[in-house]
């Protein structure tokens, strides 16, 4: 039995422990503690019945008040639906006019546009709607298939060679892999292109064939003079823009082995008043026409 | 069984426990000048605090008539003809650098002063020692009462139900008055009578009644002895000047009854003035005896300096045995000098000063803050935009602050780039050159604006372009500055 001893200074006995000579005393948690930690055990009992509590092998215990805080979670999810669908009502009754109108609308339009955008779009065309190399920058004033609200809407609803019946058609030829010109008629012909918008000719071009070449092949879709036709998708070629790049290699390229750009088509797979919104973002980012 | 062997005290280095009891403090009442300056600052303080919220204050129909407002929702803070935005807390900061040098300044003018007279916890525990007083009768009264072997009578417990409810609805009359700095004060009156107040404001009012209940009902004097750290910070700034509470020895000792004092002022000897009476220790709400000399506990309230002037009063000795006093002065008058009292010197002095400059500060920053202001944004994805003719566009996102109670009509200028074009989102203005907008009242305006610029007479890489806002009726004009660049 162990021995424990009175502390004469503190009126405690020891507890008998001793580690290397030195003892402990022997001072009890207060009884309050005491009762506080018995009162969480019981708690914590209590707990376990009302509350699911316990795995069990496939599922677990689901306690009395059948408490889920997934179910939580879903009736604040739809009654954020709710608010949202309201104003997402709002949205697909009015016009495309009247949204970039009002204010509150557009402020509406823009912040469900950007995050449907961030979604959906982003990948190809950047976060900013920047583009890249075959994704056309959405933030300029150079449209393939129009730049108008009405138009934007359209080719995020049906896309461009997607494959949706709406779609809108047309392709860039692969003039030399098909056998239509020849290599140095390809040559001659980017070097018209690029001197339509004031780039510079490598030395022995010859302008009069280039001229002859491009109103024999060209000018069907890109127009006589090269300012395109947004009814094909076919691009202005006069302007500072180029969605595959104006050095001459790139150009050439372009010539041989033809373009077709694939824009999604969107319809079914947003809803009508997203796709709205999206249009107002897109012709707000600053090219819109 | 255990074995119990005796431990020898002499063996042991341990000097006892360093944990020391709370000996129950029973103040007795008192009457003098400094008791009256404390009811007169309580009534003050406690006015300002309980009736406040319910002071109106006209803004005009589209603003709360509250004349102090603290409205979280709408992060504004009203104070009758102020109205700051959440972006100017920095006027918080200055209250508090004046509020802790206006401290200081009393600190070295009279002590703890602030402790004494005007501290909450000071002001709070006087009210719930007078109810105590009140109820239970005074300070002979309590301690025999507590001391009673059979205290447990009808009369005693019912006494004491009665002063635990006064000091619950006085605390519960506390919290209730924090939360109505929050909201409109009738409305949430209204409600909370009803029961139809949001759960927040009665989670708020028992708290409140709970701290007020627990620290002046219970922990008192105990608070400003080890939990406010204000006494080690005054101990730190004090000086020798500073008038404290002190007891005056010179005049004091030795202590003896009046008989014996008039015996030896007959003879011609020096007698001391205090009769050992432990009046001043009866009335002090810290429980020290201030015979002592200056000590961390005392909160310089003065009211042992009453008790001792009804005692001299009544021996028809000279009051202030007890005063606002330092030990210069007692040492002075040892030496058999005049006193003297310095007020002002360079420390009290360099404060006044200090609390003049950031109160300067404070009101030039108020009375020429700006209600119009404009923030300005650059897109960061795309930075810059080339367009189909070459000329480059940047677009940034500018917002418009309109701290005016009205709404107002605000044109938009650039200045920068060589040829710029700008334009407004969403704007139709019929002046395109010089766009027009509304601003809301009492809010912001965010709207996405684009400068386009041609490159050829823009060959920098980025130059800077400056967003002027120009209100049309007042004139007020606010800028900001941005960077236009290159691709």
């Amino acid at each position: 039995m162990a021995e424990t001893e009175l502390d004469q200074v503190s009126g405690k006995t020891t507890t008998g422990h001793q580690w290397d000579g030195i003892k402990e005393l022997n001072t009890p948690l207060p009884r309050w503690w005491v009762l506080t930690f018995y009162a969480t055990i019981i708690w914590a009992i209590g707990y376990w019945v009302v509350y699911p509590a316990w795995p069990l092998l496939w599922s677990h215990t689901n306690g009395l008040i059948n408490y889920s805080s997934r179910a939580d979670v879903g009736v604040e999810l739809a009654n954020l639906e709710k608010i949202r669908g309201d104003k997402m009502v709002a949205l697909g009754a009015a016009s495309l006019e009247d949204i970039e109108k009002d204010p509150a609308l557009l402020a509406l339009a823009r912040a469900r546009g950007k995050a449907a955008f961030g979604d959906n779009c982003a990948p190809c065309h950047g976060s900013g709607g920047a583009g890249a190399k075959g994704f056309p920058n959405l933030n300029d004033d150079d449209w393939l298939w129009g730049g108008s609200l009405e138009q934007i809407q359209q080719t995020i609803q049906f896309g461009a060679r997607s494959g949706n019946a709406k779609a809108h058609e047309g392709a860039m030829l692969a003039f030399g892999k098909d056998g239509i010109l020849k290599k140095d008629e390809i040559v001659t012909v980017a070097n018209y292109v690029r001197s339509l918008s004031g780039l510079p000719t490598s030395p022995g071009y010859n302008a009069a064939v280039g001229a002859k070449l491009f109103a024999d092949n060209c000018s069907t879709c890109h127009g006589e003079n090269g300012k395109g036709n947004q009814e094909l998708g076919a691009p202005d070629l006069t302007d500072k823009i180029w969605l595959y790049g104006s050095d001459e290699a790139t150009v050439i390229e372009t010539i041989t082995n033809g373009r077709s750009g694939v824009m999604p088509a969107w319809v079914g797979r947003l809803d009508p008043s997203t796709i709205k919104a999206l249009a107002v973002y897109v012709h707000t980012l600053g090219g819109g026409r | 069984m255990n074995k119990i062997v005796q431990i020898d005290p002499d063996q042991v280095e341990d000097v006892g426990p360093l944990y020391a009891a709370r000996k129950k403090v029973y103040p007795q009442k008192v009457s003098g000048t400094f008791r009256r300056i404390k009811w007169g600052l309580m009534a003050f303080c406690l006015g300002i605090y309980y009736f406040l919220p319910f002071v109106r204050w006209n803004r005009g129909l589209a603003a709360p008539d509250q004349a102090v407002l603290i409205d979280l929702p709408n992060s504004r803070f009203y104070f009758f003809f102020i109205e700051l935005w959440p972006q100017e807390v920095y006027y918080f900061t200055g209250l508090l650098i004046l509020a802790a040098i206006t401290l200081f300044l009393m600190n070295s003018v009279g002590g703890r002063i602030w402790c004494g007279y005007l501290c909450p916890q000071t002001v709070w525990t006087d009210l719930f020692y007078a109810v105590e007083r009140l109820v239970e009768g005074d300070r002979r009264e309590r301690m025999k009462k507590d001391a009673s072997a059979h205290r447990w009578t009808l009369e005693r417990i019912s006494e004491l139900v009665l002063k635990h409810s006064i000091w619950l609805m006085i605390a519960w009359w506390t919290g209730g008055a924090w939360v109505l700095y929050f909201t409109d004060a009738p409305t949430l009156v209204k409600e909370l009578v009803t029961f139809q107040a949001p759960a927040i404001a009665y989670i708020w009012i028992a708290i409140l009644t709970a701290t007020t209940y627990l620290l002046a009902g219970f922990m008192r004097e105990q608070v400003c002895v080890y939990m406010c750290p204000w006494p080690r910070i005054q101990a730190a700034l004090t000086d020798e000047w500073a008038l404290n509470v002190t007891y005056r020895y010179d005049r004091g000792e030795k202590r003896m009854s009046v008989k014996k004092a008039n015996d030896l002022r007959a003879l011609g000897q020096h007698a001391g003035d205090c009769v050992d009476c432990y009046q001043c220790v009866a009335v002090c709400p810290v429980g020290i005896d201030i015979r002592n000399g200056p000590q961390l506990d005392c909160i310089q309230c003065g009211l042992c300096i009453d008790a001792c002037d009804n005692v001299m009063k009544k021996i028809n000795r000279p009051t202030r045995l007890i005063g606002y006093d330092n030990d210069i002065n007692i040492q002075r008058r040892i030496e058999g000098k005049a006193p003297i009292y310095r007020i002002v010197r360079p420390r009290t002095i360099i404060y006044t000063a200090l609390i003049a400059l950031v109160g300067g500060i404070m009101l030039y920053a108020l009375a020429t803050r700006s209600l119009l202001d404009i923030n300005v944004l650059h897109d960061r994805n795309p930075v810059a935009v080339k367009l189909s003719d070459g000329s480059i566009r940047n677009a940034y996102t500018v917002r418009f602050l309109n701290k005016r109670g009205f709404d107002r009509v605000v044109a938009i200028d650039i200045d920068g780039p060589q040829d710029a074009k700008f334009h407004v989102v969403g704007s139709d203005s019929i002046t395109p050159d010089r766009p027009m907008i509304v601003l809301g009242r009492d809010g912001t305006t965010e709207l996405r604006v684009l400068v386009t610029a041609p490159s050829d007479r823009n060959p920098e890489k980025s130059i800077p372009v400056k967003f002027r806002v120009t209100d049309i009726g007042l004139g007020e004009v606010a800028s900001a500055t941005d960077n236009f660049v290159a691709p």
